[in-house]
């Protein structure tokens, strides 16, 4: 990695001027993105800010929504007997991320903001109509995420916590790339009281996004066969060594139906 | 203590070590005033180094010096050598191009060595490589074996026309001809062996030294082969004779064949550490090991099986275009040639053989041997081929392997392709694996997984492989470049503890263990009093390393002969001391006797006897206990055995899941099972991994697109199932152990066994063949390419 200077605030406000003062300056949290950028000099930040002093760690369960700080590590999300309970898709969803010592470092922060196409946790934000609370705002997952790798965060915006909506039940389910274990077709299922909500990851061209069709079967016959005859067009997939863009849009529907299945 | 001889399950000695971090590997070695070496590699496949600046990375902070190809070659440092000569059918020596250190006017891969710069810190040295100013001009490349062969197709190097590195051939041709003009039916199989990429725990690294005050060299580097270094380094490539130059290989984290070769980096921090005088380290990072390291496999075939009306193979004929990469790798020629052709008859009885061998260079990483090297490749065409017999003649695959079988009565055997087996008995081991896979019961498991949406297939690989390479004489008349016998010295120090020096290496292997078992059995002395050491040029007679499955029937049975040496001498002590004759003295684990009496002596009351000679026969016999054997081996050793592996298919996603891997090896004698069990699953993995994941894909213009772990699928614990290892013996019976090596089998024999089941799995698709990896994705498009039989019907 190139040389760069290194900061640590103790406070929000410290870490956005920070930011704020020297647009070369990035974000540190797990660093299980961004360190393997800096290894192979994809990136030269002038200064790093590291997120790890500031208190946004902790996992909120209310009656209708579960809050989690921006800094919870994926172990930490997947280790929680009261999320289990409360919203057993996203447990299970952090505990198949990368492996022990990615899911020790990695944060939901950190993954949201990188909204990489293959991540888990955008599908999981999507489907449970997620507001992602920064330190200077509310956005609604809904507006979060815009393409690959690109989200509405303004360059020195931090992501301070994400509140998601508890659904009736939930489910995720990931078909993973065979070499990174990322998602190839990664799925959310959400039942709301007013509707289900389902976000793919993994396959589209521009990252994340709902399946409406999907949604729509669902939401009058919650069950795998609701969605079994509707196809999911290539065009807009991705392809790459490990699965063509058709191969993406038929795992869509078996992934999305084997989620549907188990939700609870 | 309990029992630690030949047979026991001893814990390995080196594992506290390498479990609890204390492992020493050549990247932990620091020398006083050490400088660290980057390489800047070519990001182009081929290309024209139109122009090459290194005015400004040489003036960068901390950088010390910046060479180029041009620099060594001015500097008189010769080209890579390469270890084995194959001659073409009309008896010309194969084409063999100049390997250069560092490139010179042309790069030939991604990762060819651009220039070197040698800086205080690896920081410095990455940073000031970025300010190398160089001009390529792109030239056409060729990525594929298959293209290689094109007309009109780019040539990697100017003198080689049509990239043939050679064309060679073994067997005899009318024979085979004749048979296919009368053989009641011919099966034919077009098959592709997956290129590989070794990925070895440890990535390569080599740190060079100068001593100004004596003018030696010392090399420490991630290697299989200490001595093969020196002497390929030293004599080829920088003209250090042995007496001034010292290689060390440490502790090293895995090979698979990958650490075999000499590669450039040993050169380049060699040779600057004494131009600069000063250490030089290198270090590779993941994503150079993909692009540096050699890589396995990678061969097109045809093969061809002439048969009887009864299912007998009359004979077999074998085309095969061979990859050698960009340049040839140290012992690249001789892995699809003598360690592949020579393979093919395989366990059957095959009467006549012909294979025709075509080895092409490529605009790719080079490729030369990798676990099994050859055999894996000729065992998977040969164990598909009996299977799409199976498939096309109906015949059922069990039966057509038995009647084919050399029998166990038929030993030694002489194949029609070179090699004479001295031992096997293939139907017990196929015998043995059946049963402990519940072969007979699998029908009633598959209508179960079927009930499940799963579809099941079992397969099954019956193989024989070369290893404990190798008599001298025989490969030098095939084209080896070196001798392949292995060297032992056994210290029996004053005290009756023991330091065994052995040229083979150790790289995950266990020898530590093994070796100390082997001799403890013998000379009685507990395996904690026994030091082997390896990997150290200065200290070990000399030896030729490990690989081929060599290092207990080889440098084992080098072992015994040194030992032989040490009793003979022991029991003349003993006689002297006991005051009886020679021949009166017998030994037994550690105990001198004089035959009838209840007179004897220990084995330490003989080495104190030998270094404090007080009391000592001195005027016909030299003080101390300590004796070196050289051994040659007298043939190869040949393992065999069968390989079960059941599996189901996922109908809707194509993933394949394992369900059951059964592997009964005879490996001859066992030293050690729990070794040679972990040996055999560790090998299994490697080749289920071929099977279902590992593919080094380049794109048709030379770029590896499976270039990091992102994107390469390494087989994990999950993709796995238990692997159960079952051994069945009998003794080789040409060296003094019986032994016959565990190293490879599990990667050689298990892919054709998990790719028989992925078929066998497709049964009612009518598939005949599938290439590997079977992954999910191809799979899933043949599945939706092909409508199950039964219901077209
Ligand atoms: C081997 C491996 C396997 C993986 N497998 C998976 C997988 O299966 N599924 C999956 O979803 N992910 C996977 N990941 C990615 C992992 O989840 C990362 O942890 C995550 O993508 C990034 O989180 P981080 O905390 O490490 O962020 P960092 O790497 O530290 O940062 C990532 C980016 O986000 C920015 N950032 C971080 N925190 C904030 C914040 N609070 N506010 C604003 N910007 C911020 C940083 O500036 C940076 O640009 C894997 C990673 C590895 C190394």
């Amino acid at each position: 990695m190139y040389d760069f200077a290194y900061q640590k605030p103790a406070s929000v406000a410290d870490a956005v001027k920070l930011l704020g003062d020297d647009p070369d300056a990035k974000a540190l949290a797990g660093g299980q993105t961004f360190i393997p950028v800096l290894k192979q000099r994809l990136a030269k930040p002038s200064t790093i800010v590291d997120l790890g002093k500031l208190d946004l760690r902790g996992i909120t369960v209310g009656a209708d929504t579960v809050t989690i700080g921006a800094m919870t590590t994926h172990a930490a999300v997947a280790s929680s007997e009261e999320l289990k309970a409360k919203i057993p898709g996203l447990q299970e969803l952090a505990s198949w991320i990368g492996d022990e010592a990615v899911r020790h470092r990695g944060t939901m922060g950190g993954s949201l903001a990188n909204n990489d196409p293959a991540a888990c946790y955008p599908s999981a934000a999507l489907a449970m109509d997620a507001t992602i609370k920064t330190d200077r705002r509310e956005i609604k997952a809904d507006d979060f995420f815009q393409g690959m790798f690109t989200t509405a965060l303004e360059p020195n915006e931090i992501i301070t916590s994400i509140t998601f909506k508890v659904p009736q039940k939930s489910a995720y389910e990931k078909f993973r790339n065979p070499a990174s274990r990322y998602a190839i077709v990664g799925v959310f299922v959400a039942q709301h009281a007013n509707g289900v909500r389902l976000a793919i990851t993994g396959a589209g061209q521009g990252g994340v996004f709902r399946h409406t069709a999907f949604e729509q079967a669902l939401s009058s016959n919650f069950s795998p066969d609701a969605i079994a005859g509707i196809a999911t067009p290539p065009d807009d997939l991705n392809g790459d060594i490990h699965a063509s863009a058709e191969y993406r849009a038929h795992l869509i529907n078996v992934v999305a139906r084997r989620a549907v299945a188990k939700a609870r | 203590m309990g029992f630690e001889g030949i047979g026991a399950s001893v814990r390995r000695k080196e594992d506290a070590r390498f479990l609890s971090g204390r492992g020493h590997y050549t990247d932990d070695i620091n020398r006083p005033g050490q400088l660290y070496a980057f390489i800047k590699r070519s990001d182009r496949p081929h290309a024209r180094i139109a122009s090459l600046q290194t005015a400004q990375a040489a003036a960068a902070p901390g950088v010390v010096a910046v060479f180029t190809g041009q620099d060594m070659a001015a500097d008189n440092v010769g080209g890579l050598p390469c270890g084995w000569q194959i001659h073409n059918k009309d008896g010309s020596p194969m084409a063999e191009p100049p390997h250069p250190v560092i490139a010179i006017g042309k790069v030939r891969h991604v990762g060819d060595p651009v220039a070197v710069v040698i800086a205080e810190s690896r920081q410095a040295a990455k940073d000031a490589a970025e300010l190398l100013e160089i001009e390529y001009d792109d030239l056409p490349a060729v990525a594929t074996t298959l293209d290689a062969l094109e007309p009109g197709a780019p040539t990697v190097h100017d003198d080689v026309a049509g990239n043939v590195c050679y064309d060679w051939h073994i067997g005899d041709k009318g024979t085979v001809d004749a048979a296919f003009a009368r053989a009641a039916k011919v099966v034919k199989l077009e098959l592709t062996n997956n290129r590989l990429v070794p990925n070895a725990m440890e990535p390569r690294a080599a740190l060079g030294d100068f001593d100004t005050s004596s003018g030696d060299f010392t090399l420490y580097t991630t290697s299989q082969n200490p001595h093969v270094i020196r002497l390929l380094m030293g004599a080829f490539v920088l003209h250090i004779p042995e007496n001034k130059l010292r290689v060390v290989a440490p502790d090293v984290g895995g090979g698979f064949g990958s650490k075999i070769y000499h590669y450039a980096e040993e050169a380049i921090v060699t040779w600057a550490a004494g131009k600069l005088r000063r250490p030089v380290k290198w270090t590779a990072e993941r994503n150079e090991s993909f692009m540096s390291d050699a890589h396995g496999r990678d061969h097109v075939s045809t093969a061809e099986m002439a048969l009887d009306a009864d299912g007998t193979f009359l004979a077999l004929r074998v085309a095969t275009i061979a990859n050698m990469g960009a340049y040839l790798s140290t012992f690249a020629p001789c892995v699809p040639t003598y360690l592949y052709a020579t393979l093919l008859a395989g366990v059957y009885k095959t009467p006549a053989i012909y294979a025709e061998v075509k080895a092409v260079f490529t605009n790719t990483v080079p490729v030369d041997a990798y676990r099994g090297a050859g055999r894996p490749e000729a065992t998977y065409l040969l164990e598909r081929l009996v299977d799409v017999i199976a498939h096309d003649t109906g015949m059922d695959r069990v039966e057509i392997r038995r009647k084919n079988f050399i029998p166990a009565d038929a030993f030694p055997y002489q194949t029609p392709v070179a090699l004479q087996y001295d031992s096997g008995n293939y139907e017990m081991t196929l015998k043995a694996a059946l049963d402990a896979a519940d072969f007979a019961g699998f029908e009633a498991r598959r209508a179960a997984a079927r009930a499940k949406g799963k579809l099941r297939g079992i397969g099954i690989s019956t193989y024989l492989e070369a290893c404990g390479i190798a008599p001298s004489a025989v490969v030098g008349s095939l084209g080896a470049r070196a001798g392949l016998y292995e060297v032992a010295n056994v210290k029996v120090h004053p005290t009756g503890s023991i330091t065994v020096y052995t040229g083979t290496h150790s790289h995950g292997q266990g020898h530590e263990t093994t070796f100390a078992q082997l001799i403890s059995d013998q000379m009685g002395v507990p395996i904690d009093q026994i030091e082997v050491v390896h990997g150290d040029t200065s200290k070990i007679p000399f030896g030729m390393g490990t690989y081929g499955s060599r290092s207990l029937a080889v440098g084992g049975s080098a072992m015994v002969k040194a030992m032989d040496k040490i009793i003979a001498k022991g029991k003349k002590i003993a006689a002297h001391l006991m005051e009886a004759a020679v021949e009166d003295i017998e030994f037994d684990k550690g105990t001198f006797k004089v035959a009838g009496t209840d007179k004897s002596k220990t084995l330490t009351d003989i080495s104190l006897a030998a270094y404090v000679p007080h009391n000592y026969p001195i005027e016909e016999l030299e003080p101390g206990l300590d004796e070196t054997a050289f051994y040659d081996p007298k043939n190869f050793t040949f393992p065999g055995g069968c390989h079960v592996c059941e599996l189901e298919i996922d109908q809707e996603t194509g993933v394949v899941e394992m369900v059951n891997f059964v592997a009964v090896d005879d490996v001859g004698r066992v030293i050690n099972p729990m070794i040679v069990e972990g040996q055999v699953q560790g090998g299994v993995a490697q080749g289920i991994g071929q099977a279902l994941l590992e593919n080094a894909i380049y794109d048709s213009n030379g770029q590896l697109l499976s270039g990091s772990f992102m994107d390469y699928t390494m087989p994990r614990a999950n993709d796995l199932v238990n692997i159960s290892v079952g051994t069945e013996i009998t003794l080789c019976t040409h060296n003094p152990l019986g032994v016959k090596g565990c190293g490879e089998v599990g990667a050689i024999g298990s892919p054709p066994a998990v790719m028989n089941a992925v078929i066998d799995a497709l049964k009612e698709y009518g598939i005949r063949h599938i290439d590997m990896p079977a992954t999910g994705a191809k799979l899933w498009e043949i599945l939706q390419a092909n409508r199950p039989k039964m219901a077209a019907e």
